[in-house]
Parts: C-alpha cells; sequence; structure tokens
C-alpha cells in the first residue's frame, strides 16, 4: 500500500525523523486557517500517489492566508497523469541550502534490503541512477543487524555527504530505519532530504510503501488507506474479503488460486484476439475453499459490473472437490435469484482435477439455461470471449 | 531419487494440532508420507490418532528431531507465528523446513532467510505461501493433492500452487519426479534456480517445467542460469500478461513495478536461452509432451 506524502511525513514524525510543519486540507477555505498557523507563507502540495506533480503545476508557494486559499483552489481538482488531487498539504517554508536523497527498500534479487543515498537529490532517483550511477551510493542493509550507527556511517560515507551534515544525515538514517522496520515497510524514501540555511537536516518530500501482509500486527495500518480512491466493486470485493482487482475488459473471471487466475486472464485475453478484441474484465481470486458462499459473493461482486457481457468460472480442484464446487456454483446462482438479482448474463464453468466428472454432472443436471460446461480452460476461455463479443 | 523429498524422509508438522495442520497431515499420510511426529509445545508428550496410526507430538523442533531423526518439516502455524516457527527450524539445524502459510509479512521472511544465511544455511526452506513439495509414489510434504500424477520423469518448479496442480494434471499420463511450489511471496527461501540446478543433478528427471509469474526478476536470472548450467530440456510457461501495472495479483510478489517484472520481459528471457515457452498453461504441455516423444 503506497502512503500519501502527508501520510509518510506523519509516520516519520512518529519516529522522530525531522520534517518540517504541515497540515492536509480538502477545500480551498480550509487553506487560510492552516497558512496562518504556519505563519503565513506555506507551500501547497498536491495529494497524489504519482511522481513529477511539481513539474505538473501541483506544488506551489503562496504568499500570504489569501494567496494560500487562491493557490489550493488552483491545485484541488488538478489532474496530475490521470490522478485527481483531492486533498492538498500546506507546509512550512524552508530555506533549501542542499537537496540529497535516501532511502530504504527491499531487495527482492538479493533477498534483503538495500538502503540508497545520494547527495544528488531533488530530481527523479531513477534519471540519477541511469546518468551518473557513480553518484548513487548503494549498500545492502541486514535484516538481523539493521542499521547500526556503524551501518548508517557507512552509508553516509558510500554517498559522500558532506562532513559537516554526516553525523546529522547518520541519525536520520537510523531514524527511517526505525520508520521501515516499526511500520512492516516495503519502501522509505525521503526526496529531498535538504539542508536549511541553518545548516539543518530535514526530511521534505517522502514516500513510504506498507506490507499489507503486516496488518495482523499493525492495526493502525487500515485507516491509512485511500478508500475514496479504489473503484467501488474493488472495495465491495474487499468488505467481503474477496481478491479482487478491476480490469477494463468484457469477460468476468472467477478462479481459483493467484498463478491459475492470471493465467485464465492471459488466456481470456488471447482467446479474445479472435473475437473482436474482448478482454478480461477483472481478477478475482476465491481462494482454495470455493463454497458456496464465496462463489456466490464472487458471482455477484463480478454480475454487478457492467462492463462484465459473460463470465467465466475457471476451477481447479486440487483439495477443494469439483463437486463441491459445482454444488457452491449452483446454490449461487439459486442465492442470488432469492436475493432479487436478475441474472441474464451466460456463464461458462471449467471445472478439472478433483471429483471434476461428479462436478460436471452437478453442472449437466442442474441445466441451469445461463449456464456453459466446457472442460478445457483454453475450449472454455475461446466460448467465453465469444458471449462476450455478441 | 527425486528433488529435496524421497521415500526415506521422515517429516514433522508444526502445527500440526490445528485444523490445517490436521487436515493436511491426514492427506500426507494417505499419500505415504513418512510423518514421525508433530510440533506443538502445549501439547508436548500426548499423541495424535490418524489412520496410520498414533502421531507423537513434542515441545520443540529440536526435540523432535532427536526423538525421531526427522529431517524435514511442514509449516502450518499462523501467520502471526510463522517467524518463530521458522526461527525454531533453523535454529534446530533441519535440512529441509517447508513453509505453507500465506500471508507472512516481508520483514518476518526476511529476517528468517538472514538467520538462515547467518547459521551457514544448513536448513533449505522452501515458501513461505506456498504448496510445498511432492515426489509422487514416495513422500509428499504440504498441501499438493497426492492424486493428480503419478511418478514420472517430469520436474516442476513453480511459483503458484493452482498452475503446479494444473500443470500436474496436464501431464498426468507422463508422471513427474518431483513437483515444487517456491511460492510467490517477495522473499521466498527456494528458488527456480535451486530447483532447476537439482533436477539437473536428478539422474530420474528428463524435462523440467518451470512455472513463473509476474514481479521480480527470478524468472530472468533463471533464463541465465539455465542458459549456462542446464542441459536437459526446459519448457516455460509465465502468467501475468494482461496484469495492469501497480496492482498486486494475489500473491504479494505478484506485481509489475514501472517497466520491470513483466511476463513478456520474462518470457523474452526464458526463450532467448532456449527455453520453449508456452502461451497457456495447455500449450506448456504440448510443448512439453513433444520434446520427450522427441
Amino acid at each position: 500500500m503506497d502512503l500519501f506524502e502527508y501520510q509518510a511525513r506523519d509516520l516519520f514524525a512518529k519516529h522522530g525523523v525531522p520534517v518540517l510543519a504541515g497540515e492536509v486540507i480538502d477545500t480551498p477555505e480550509a487553506a487560510r486557517a492552516v497558512a496562518e498557523r504556519l505563519g503565513g507563507r506555506a507551500v501547497v502540495k498536491a495529494q497524489v500517489k504519482v511522481g513529477g506533480r511539481g513539474k505538473a503545476g501541483g506544488v506551489k508557494l503562496a504568499a500570504d492566508p489569501a494567496d494560500a486559499v487562491a493557490k489550493a483552489d488552483a491545485i484541488l481538482g488538478m489532474d496530475i497523469k490521470g490522478h485527481t488531487v483531492h486533498k492538498v498539504m500546506l507546509a512550512e517554508t524552508a530555506d533549501i541550502k542542499e537537496e540529497y536523497y535516501v532511502s530504504f527498500l527491499l531487495d527482492r534479487t538479493n533477498r534483503t534490503f538495500l538502503a540508497m543515498a545520494s547527495v544528488q537529490g531533488g530530481v527523479e532517483i531513477e534519471v540519477v541512477a541511469e546518468e551518473n550511477p557513480d553518484a548513487l551510493a548503494r549498500v545492502p542493509v541486514d535484516a538481523l543487524e539493521g542499521v547500526t550507527a556503524e551501518k548508517a556511517a557507512e552509508i553516509v560515507a558510500a554517498a559522500k555527504f558532506p562532513a559537516d551534515i554526516a553525523d546529522q544525515v547518520a541519525s536520520v538514517l537510523q531514524q527511517l530505519w526505525t520508520v521501515f522496520v516499526k511500520e512492516d515497510a516495503l519502501l522509505v524514501e525521503v526526496n529531498p532530504l535538504v539542508k536549511t540555511g541553518e545548516g539543518k537536516i530535514v526530511a521534505l518530500d517522502g514516500k513510504v510503501s506498507l506490507d499489507e501482509n503486516a496488518a495482523f500486527r499493525q492495526p493502525e495500518h487500515e485507516a491509512l488507506e485511500d478508500k475514496a480512491a479504489a473503484n467501488p466493486l474493488e472495495a465491495k470485493a474487499k468488505a467481503k474479503g474477496l481478491n479482487y482487482v478491476k480490469l477494463e475488459g468484457e469477460v468476468g473471471i472467477i478462479g481459483n488460486g493467484a498463478g491459475l487466475v492470471m493465467s485464465t486472464l492471459d488466456v481470456v485475453a488471447y482467446a479474445g484476439e479472435a473475437h473482436g478484441g474482448v478482454k478480461p474484465a477483472n481478477f478475482l481470486d476465491i481462494g482454495g475453499g470455493a463454497s458456496a458462499e464465496v462463489m456466490a459473493n464472487g458471482l455477484e461482486i463480478i454480475l454487478g459490473d457492467p462492463d462484465v457481457k459473460s463470465v467465466f468460472v475457471n476451477v481447479f480442484g486440487g483439495i477443494t472437490a469439483c463437486d463441491e464446487v459445482a454444488n457452491g456454483i449452483v446454490q449461487a446462482l439459486e442465492l442470488l435469484k432469492s436475493k432479487g438479482e436478475n441474472v441474464t448474463k451466460p456463464l461458462v464453468v471449467r471445472l478439472d482435477g478433483n471429483n471434476a466428472e461428479l462436478g460436471r454432472k452437478i453442472l449437466s443436471d442442474a441445466n441451469h439455461p445461463l449456464v456453459q460446461r466446457v472442460d478445457t480452460m483454453d475450449g472454455a476461455a475461446d466460448k467465453a470471449a465469444e458471449l462476450a463479443a455478441k | 531419487m527425486a528433488i529435496f523429498l524421497t521415500k526415506d524422509s521422515k517429516v514433522i508438522v508444526q502445527g500440526m494440532t490445528g485444523a490445517t495442520g490436521m487436515k493436511h497431515t491426514t492427506l500426507m499420510l494417505a499419500d505415504g508420507t513418512n510423518i514421525v511426529g508433530g510440533v506443538n509445545p502445549r501439547k508436548a508428550g500426548t499423541s495424535v490418532t490418524f489412520d496410520q496410526g498414533d502421531v507423537p507430538v513434542f515441545g520443540s523442533v529440536k526435540e523432535a528431531m532427536e526423538a525421531t531423526g526427522a529431517d524435514v518439516t511442514v509449516i502450518f502455524v499462523p501467520e502471526k507465528f510463522t517467524k518463530d516457527a521458522v526461527v525454531e527450524a533453523i535454529e534446530a539445524e533441519i535440512p529441509l523446513a517447508v513453509v505453507i502459510t500465506e500471508g507472512v509479512a516481508v520483514h518476518d521472511s526476511a529476517a528468517f532467510w538472514a538467520l538462515a544465511q547467518a547459521k551457514g544455511n544448513k536448513t533449505r526452506i522452501i515458501g513461505p505461501n506456498c504448496p510445498g513439495l511432492i515426489t509422487p509414489g514416495q513422500s509428499n510434504a504440504g498441501i499438493i493433492p497426492g492424486d493428480i500424477t503419478k511418478p514420472g520423469r517430469i520436474g516442476l518448479v513453480s511459483k503458484s500452487g493452482t498452475l503446479t496442480y494444473q500443470m500436474m494434471y496436464e501431464l498426468r499420463d507422463i508422471g513427474f519426479s518431483s513437483a515444487v511450489g517456491i511460492g510467490g511471496d517477495p522473499i521466498i527461501g527456494t528458488t527456480h534456480i535451486d530447483a532447476l540446478a537439482a533436477f539437473e543433478a536428478d539422474p530420474d528427471t528428463d524435462l523440467i517445467v518451470m512455472i513463473g509469474e509476474i514481479g521480480g526478476d527470478a524468472e530472468e536470472r533463471a533464463a541465465a542460469f539455465i542458459e549456462k548450467n542446464v542441459t536437459k530440456p526446459v519448457v516455460g510457461y509465465v502468467a501475468g500478461f494482461t496484469a495492469p501495472e501497480g496492482k498486486t495479483m494475489g500473491h504479494a510478489g505478484a506485481i509489475v513495478s514501472g517497466s520491470s517484472g513483466t511476463a513478456q520481459a520474462k518470457k523474452e528471457a526464458l526463450e532467448a536461452a532456449g527455453v520453449k515457452v508456452g502461451k497457456t498453461p495447455s500449450e506448456t504441455a504440448r510443448l512439453a509432451r513433444a520434446i520427450l516423444a522427441g
């Protein structure tokens, strides 16, 4: 889960990382009081989860509280690379002398953590990495040892931070590491980390990405979720505990197991090439259990998507037996009917694996007018694509 | 032969007395797995009765190993306690720890992986968030259904559980030496490369099927490894061509970030290394079949 800048700033402050005072607002008028609290002058920053907002006009300096209202009004509602600005942060102004870069991240390739640091901050770090790779220090961090004073000094030395601020940067690195560990982050990035006119080191802008698997010990993280931005179908699926991602196509997909569902999307997209380019409408993994209730919840979400023209239920019975899955589908359709849902979209069902014959027989016996059985994955994908193209 | 798991493997189950652990211990025993114990400190000294007989419960992995000579542990404990369970297995220096649990925090996986390294890699870790591994006809350590297929000469390594089952089903008439589900988390113990190396060295494996998915660069690195080190034919499949950037597709590690981790890049890297890559699981199975038929 990627956070907004203001949320990252809050986490930084919570763990002692030096940040500037600031407040987040969602109406222009609210900018006046905040600017007054900040001493009149303020930086108005669009809160969007995408880079390059400065260039897009999403960061502006306000000279006084009235100007802050005007600037907030200009930025709120702005579209930045497809992201609408719903919130702005007003922050204290800073006298910036130097701009640096520091981050901690997961290094999947080496199965460890990595510190990155550069004295060339304030620009996109990918550009520094590309054009001047020597200017970006990369220092592995052992997950057990963490960022000790020695490790922090090593990172500072590797990135060649000037001597006068070396100790301050080292201590900020240790504080950021605390954020990284205590918050179960996958990325903690500060860009720029600035040196002010007074020689202070301050985190001016930050990016944090949190590990959703750590939710069991991070109860406060749920509140950081941007529920307003979620697709309504995704939000509804999440509330039902379903693993669903809305896509842009016409064939609704239900399957069991993340890999099989991903594969199903691909197979439908290939099949769709021969049927006017129809594509998968969603990713939905109902997991191993696939009970009637879970199947009904899944079908309800997918049938509620106006883009969906046909549905492909692709289940491989591993531990789960296909007869249970077939009963689940039949009961799910009845359940939806009893709830007053008018199901009119055709369903193509492919069942394979454990008790597949029994499952197929249950579907055949139920003889539901909307359900078609196709017993191979490629064949079923083709049928679902054909029905969606009609 | 086989890789990592044979009929001689002595298996213990951490979390055996929980609902999931009980269910899968029953299934593993039915597949002929030599399960010699369970671990639960609160139930040490008791035993659990299965159709095949009583399985004793020990207070720790170390005790279980001392009493039974166990060399494999299958871990079913909930995600909150998974790190402690794996750490215990590593500290007891059990040769193989199969971590089935889904939803393990990345910082926990990073910590137990670092510990395994620091302890000199005496414990091979498979997973987390994986279906485990099976050597058909010999032993089953995890949740892969034992009745999909029979012993044979194909080796399978996959990030995805259900695609493992699908592929075993597609090639069920030929059979498998071993099938290993390595999991789709951002940090996993055993990688595609580890399994490829083991299958290359396994005299009972003639062909390797490798299943990957979006996210990370494990498939690209496996491709480089295949080019240099694998002489046996390898057939590949990659899931996630239609996955949009920045969205996690079920598995915590299955995410395309910017231009990295795409299915297309993985497919191209594998093909450049001489691996035949199928467009669908069924086509992949056909490619494997054609190679085995000569």
